[in-house]
């Protein structure tokens, strides 16, 4: 930086340059460079009224921006939240807007006297090329070239350079070995095959709980369905995490409607019209949840793939390639929907070993 | 001040005698501060409002920061669960729900100012997100990028993608259902990836989604190791700024040799200085009266729910379109057994990945295909590189068409359309919007030169007719004075590449001439067309041509007769 | 309430609660089906009245004894509630045909309402018209209210109500302006494109949640405009345009000369 050639133009010794011929070589093909426009002095430079107004100006924002720092203070200690939404929001304003104009004041007031009251002649520096040049280009390559000689490893010792380079790449494992193989729990992936429906399994209203009588689900019903389990249960993460994959959703059709009341396989998974699927997209997951009554379309409201729940959940439209996997149902002795088993597929979007 | 610390430097044997000046030379006679005040205090910097916008994104970075202290205070980060006892907001009361969220309403409706500093943390985000992405389009459509600037470029394209991740990671703090399902979206896209993919979905979540872990890991990532990474090539951005010296506009006077413009002592500083405050006003008075992300709305994460308008924050809203319009039908192979989902793969994974590449490579191509190694500090009329400024458009037109596909159930509600209709527009148009969004935009560039020639040749329009004796009416056209003229005619129009012949003088094959010929095709793709500038001798002879025009007044004798495109090269 | 929402969780509430539910549908419609809230008596002067409204208005289409054409559903058993919702949101009659029937001014006042409801409901036995009791959000419990919602409603209707899209150009209408029996009778009888939600499913008590929320979203909210509660894209939005447009005017300012 220090070492180029040129003489530095420095803070000291800048050149305003006047409207002239620019220094780029002139060719014959070439228009002149006209040089940097004439300076135009402002109003404030020439009139010593408009300098005073100005200076006057920026004396009132700083004194606004004082306000509203102390706006801000008297609001926060006299407009406390009363937690309502009219008190919170009442108060948010009023810090805000106090916070606002203390800074809006300080800003508008430095560009303003910035604008107006600090000098506003251009300069012009020089630029050096990037490049080191000369001498110090010379010396720095002898410096390198030296400092690799002194290694003494320049063309030989290649099995310690081996040693040096296997040492220095192998090392952050002693780290990331232990980070890695810890960071994802019990690297159990067959979980994603599996959901908490079991045999016998009653299927309860979200986010109640209370088990469901299939003589309840009346048609165009649609019930967002999770798997009866205990209260404490239901405070629980492993709850969260099971439910994840565990929401199924759940219409009752016109017998006419329903296309099939056969599964793909060809087997009876459901209750006189009653059909229950995975709420969780065959896409990346979302859970698909807006059914429309008349068309039997559900349709996620994350990626608008939508299924249709008369044909076995096949997909009409979107992104997603997969019908929703269903869940096999039947009722128990006492008229209560449960679950035939788990679904017979993994629920959700698609993973490299889905089939495996 | 600036005055006495200056004068402590020039005249160091003399003893100060103000105040700062004995600061100033204390501090000096043990840091040589001095030796820096030299070096940048009348460093002189261009001005124009377009440089702005990266002061615009470095300051709400700023403003990001102070208001994430502020919160930090606040928020517990873990995902214990319990019942919220807070009386407000009335319908949060007495839910289950993780302390994370919890910790998110108190600070919102108990701690005052909370809510405030929350809003603004977000408002901030938004705005560092669009303010980098309004400031890459400045660099990328003026050819700031150019040698010496390209490291400076991908040092840029590294914040921005590291915003994506702050952005991202402070997002699905508050543990609700709306950031809940954008994990769940982003678990499913991890799981889509062939091989590894349910391994990384189990390593980011510390088992199944979601378990327990994430927010914790998030916090981490989201307030130390992205903010740590950004800070870092933030300085190494402006240091390299710094040392390269800004870029300016063309204009009279200005030279890939020098630097025109203010000093940073006062002007610069004192400009700098107000715009930080200005951002921060703007900001706080946005965080003040609009709302954002109310997570309230949303309640605390449930894996059940979703709402519609099931969006992430703008910036991410060109992956959530490529989702959605990537058709699914067909598009899941089996191969072996092993599932690969191309209908997520192509639009989470293939798809960003080509906007990025094209983004990471394209100053070395231009630089390659205009054969050229100089260094460029004067910027580029964008008009003066149809070829970059239509590519430019297209690549925005891209981003933007797919943000709207993102958008699209909005779309639908506002516009009173067929979400499906709509869908299958952006299919299409993602396409088609590009190519002819590169076609317009490169015809207006070329265009626009073509009227610069005109203008430099003929002169302005005055608008004064008059009429000769022998009855023919003329209007007469003022001359562009030579900083009109040196703006419009101070630019290069590259030739295509020149390529070594197929073999040499014994008739030998060379070596690489099929890579150059293809790069030679790429060439002619971007400087096909071009329009040169116009030469003094031109000028002349337009002159000379109109000489019969010339007005008895003698004032000034330019006219406009007809379009002299002589210089235009070769147009299909 | 707040006792209420502590025991709700108890093991035992959930047939607790079915039992309430039960026997407050039951009493209710025992105690009400022969008279709705808004028509004082159901007279067989009503059903008459109501009769040649629907004939002059609604056979067209319904079919002269409401039993539906193609296309067109059979009106017979739909109850009170499903005549009192479409014709005093303004849904029925139609002018045009549409993707969906769409909120309108009424063109029925509320005795003509209600007599057609009266003779809709003599046709066959379904939902009557909530009480007022019933669809007092002040009764309700808004917390409970919001987690049924974003369950049950919000996917179509957005998290607080703000409306949304559906499939081929039909869409979930905003809630902000609907009446809270409206908002009652349109889950009671499921209207076009939306499932229906019976007792069992959401019970009346839990309805009154529902209600108890949505009133509660019409305070706005508690941090400054909502902005149309729509979500981040509505926010992307106005962060440009306020935001970025006020910042990059800034600029401007601070990048030109002052005269």
């Amino acid at each position: 930086m220090s070492e180029n050639q040129n003489p530095r133009t420095d803070a000291s010794n800048e050149v305003t340059v006047a409207p002239e011929a620019g220094n780029a070589v002139v060719h014959a093909d070439r228009f002149p460079d006209p040089g940097v426009p004439e300076h135009k002095h402002r109003l404030t430079d020439t009139d010593p009224k408009a300098a005073k107004r100005a200076e006057r100006t920026v004396t009132l924002l700083f004194v606004l921006s004082i306000l509203g720092t102390v706006g801000s203070i008297v609001a926060y200690v006299l407009v406390p939240p009363d937690g309502t939404t009219a008190g919170v929001r009442l108060s948010t304003l009023l810090i805000g807007l106090g916070l606002a104009l203390s800074l809006l004041g300080i800003g508008v007031a430095g560009i303003h006297w910035a604008k107006t009251l600090m000098g506003d002649r251009e300069f012009v520096q020089e630029r050096h090329t990037l490049a080191t040049q000369g001498e110090a280009r010379e010396t720095a390559i002898r410096d390198m070239n030296e400092g690799l000689e002194d290694s003494g490893v320049i063309g030989r010792r290649g099995v310690l350079k081996g040693a040096f380079f296997g040492a220095l790449a192998l090392f952050p494992l002693a780290i990331a070995v232990p980070l890695i193989g810890s960071v994802g729990g019990d690297w159990n992936i067959s979980k994603f095959k599996h959901t908490m429906w079991q045999r016998g399994t009653r299927l309860a209203i979200d986010p109640s709980g209370r088990p469901i009588k299939a003589a309840d689900v009346t048609v165009g019903s649609v019930f967002h369905v999770v798997p009866e389990t205990t209260e404490e249960f239901r405070e629980t993460h492993e709850w969260i995490t099971e439910k994840s994959k565990a929401v199924v959703l759940m219409v009752r059709l016109n017998p006419e409607d329903l296309r099939t009341d056969q599964s793909p396989e060809g087997e009876t998974w459901s209750h006189e019209g009653i059909v229950a699927y995975s709420k969780i997209c065959t896409h990346v997951g979302c859970p698909v949840a807006l059914y429309e009554q008349q068309t039997h379309h559900l349709l996620c409201p994350c990626h608008q793939s939508t299924f249709d729940i008369a044909d076995s959940a096949k997909v009409v439209f979107g992104p997603a390639n997969r019908r929703l996997p269903q869940l096999p149902i039947t009722v128990d002795d006492e008229g209560y929907l449960v679950a035939q088993d788990d679904f017979a597929e993994p629920i959700g979007p698609s993973f490299w070993e889905r089939l495996k | 001040m600036s005055t006495a610390t200056h004068d402590t430097q020039r005249e160091a044997p003399a003893k100060p005698t103000t105040t700062v000046g004995k600061a100033a030379d204390y501090l000096d006679q043990r840091t040589s501060i001095g030796v820096a005040v030299k070096e940048f205090a009348r460093k002189v910097f261009p001005d124009h409002w377009s440089f702005m916008l990266g002061e615009i994104a470095l300051f709400s970075f700023v403003v990001l920061i102070i208001s994430g202290f502020f919160l930090t205070m606040f928020f517990e980060p873990s995902m214990a669960l319990t019942r919220y006892e807070g009386e407000h907001p009335a319908s949060m009361h007495g839910e289950l729900m993780s302390v994370a969220f919890a910790s998110t309403l108190d600070m919102s409706f108990e701690v005052r100012g909370g809510l405030l500093m929350r809003q603004i943390h977000h408002w901030s985000a938004l705005i560092f997100m669009a303010s980098i992405v309004v400031h890459m389009m400045r660099v990328f459509f003026t050819g700031a990028f150019r040698k010496p600037r390209e490291i400076n470029w991908i040092v840029g394209l590294l914040l921005m993608i590291l915003g994506l991740a702050a952005g991202f990671t402070g997002y699905s703090l508050p543990d609700d259902v709306l950031s809940g399902n954008g994990l769940r979206i982003t678990d499913g896209v991890v799981k889509s990836i062939p091989l590894v993919g349910s391994f990384m979905s189990y390593m980011i979540f510390g088992g199944e989604f979601p378990g327990h872990h994430i927010v914790p890991r998030l916090f981490t990532l989201h307030i130390f190791v992205v903010p740590g990474i950004l800070l870092a090539l933030i300085a190494l951005h402006l240091f390299l700024m710094v040392l390269q010296k800004h870029t300016q506009y063309p204009g009279g006077g200005r030279t890939d040799k020098n630097v025109v413009g203010y000093p940073a002592l006062p002007v610069y500083v004192a400009k700098m200085t107000g715009n930080f405050f200005l951002v921060f006003g703007v900001l706080a008075l946005m965080g003040a009266t609009m709302s954002i992300n109310n997570v309230w709305n949303y309640g605390p994460f449930d894996p059940s729910p979703v709402s519609a308008g099931a969006q992430p924050d703008w910036y991410m809203l060109f992956l959530e379109g490529s989702l959605r319009l990537m058709p699914g039908q067909g598009t899941e192979w089996v191969i072996f057994g092993y599932t690969l989902p191309l209908n997520i793969l192509i639009p989470a994974v293939v798809v960003p990945g080509i906007l990025f590449t094209f983004l990471f490579v394209y100053p070395f191509v231009e630089a390659k295909v205009t054969g050229d190694d100089r260094e460029h500090h004067v910027l580029d009329r964008p008009r003066n590189k149809p070829a970059r400024t239509g590519l430019g458009v297209a690549f925005l037109t891209a981003f933007i068409i797919l943000a709207l596909a993102g958008s699209n159930d909005l779309i639908a509600t506002h516009f009173h359309l067929s979400i499906n209709a709509i869908t299958w527009v952006f299919r299409i148009l993602f396409f088609v919007g590009p190519v002819f969004a590169y076609a317009i935009t490169r015809r207006i560039c070329l265009g626009l030169q073509r009227k610069d020639r005109e203008l430099v040749l003929h002169g302005h329009e005055s608008g004064r007719i008059v009429r000769f004796a022998n009855g023919e009416y003329i209007e007469v056209h003022t001359p562009l004075d030579e900083q009109e003229r040196w703006l419009r005619v101070n630019y290069e129009a590259p030739a295509p590449l020149e390529i070594a012949p197929k073999t040499d003088a014994r008739g030998v094959k060379r070596k690489g001439y099929s890579s150059d010929k293809r790069w030679q095709r790429l060439s002619r793709f971007f400087y096909e067309d071009r329009v040169e500038p116009v030469t003094p001798a031109e000028l002349e002879a337009a002159h000379s041509h109109g000489e019969h025009d010339q007005l008895e007044d003698g004032e000034s004798g330019h006219q406009a007769v007809e379009a002299g495109a002589g210089a235009t090269s070769r147009e299909h | 309430m707040k006792a209420l929402a502590a025991r709700r969780h108890h093991r035992l509430a959930p047939v607790v609660l079915l039992l309430l539910a039960l026997l407050t549908t039951g009493g209710i419609y025992a105690a009400l089906a022969p008279s709705t809230a808004n028509a004082e008596t159901v007279s067989t002067a009503d059903i008459e009245t109501g009769k040649k409204l629907f004939q002059a208005n609604c056979a067209t289409c319904h079919g002269a004894n409401a039993e539906g054409t193609d296309g067109v559903p059979s009106l017979v058993g739909v109850g009170a509630a499903a005549v009192d919702f479409q014709v005093s949101t303004g849904r029925m009659p139609m002018q045009m045909s549409g993707p969906q029937a769409q909120a309108k001014p009424r063109q029925f006042g509320d005795e003509d309402t209600a007599a057609l409801a009266a003779y809709v409901a003599s046709l066959g036995a379904g939902p009557a018209i909530p009480t007022d009791d019933q669809v007092d959000a002040a009764q309700g419990d808004a917390a409970n209210g919001m987690a049924l919602f974003r369950t049950n409603c919000a996917m179509c209707h957005n998290a607080v109500g703000a409306g949304g899209a559906l499939s081929e150009g039909k869409f979930a209408p905003s809630l902000w302006e609907t009446s809270e029996r409206n908002i009652y009778q349109a889950m009671l009888t499921g209207p076009q494109s939306m499932p229906v939600f019976n007792d069992a499913n959401i019970t009346p008590d839990e309805k009154r949640d529902i209600v108890a929320f949505l009133v509660e979203q019409r305070e706005g909210s508690a941090g400054g405009n909502a902005l149309g509660s729509l979500g981040p894209v509505s926010e992307g939005l106005w962060a440009f345009a306020i935001g970025l447009g006020l910042l990059i005017g800034a600029a401007v300012w601070i990048g030109a000369k002052s005269s």
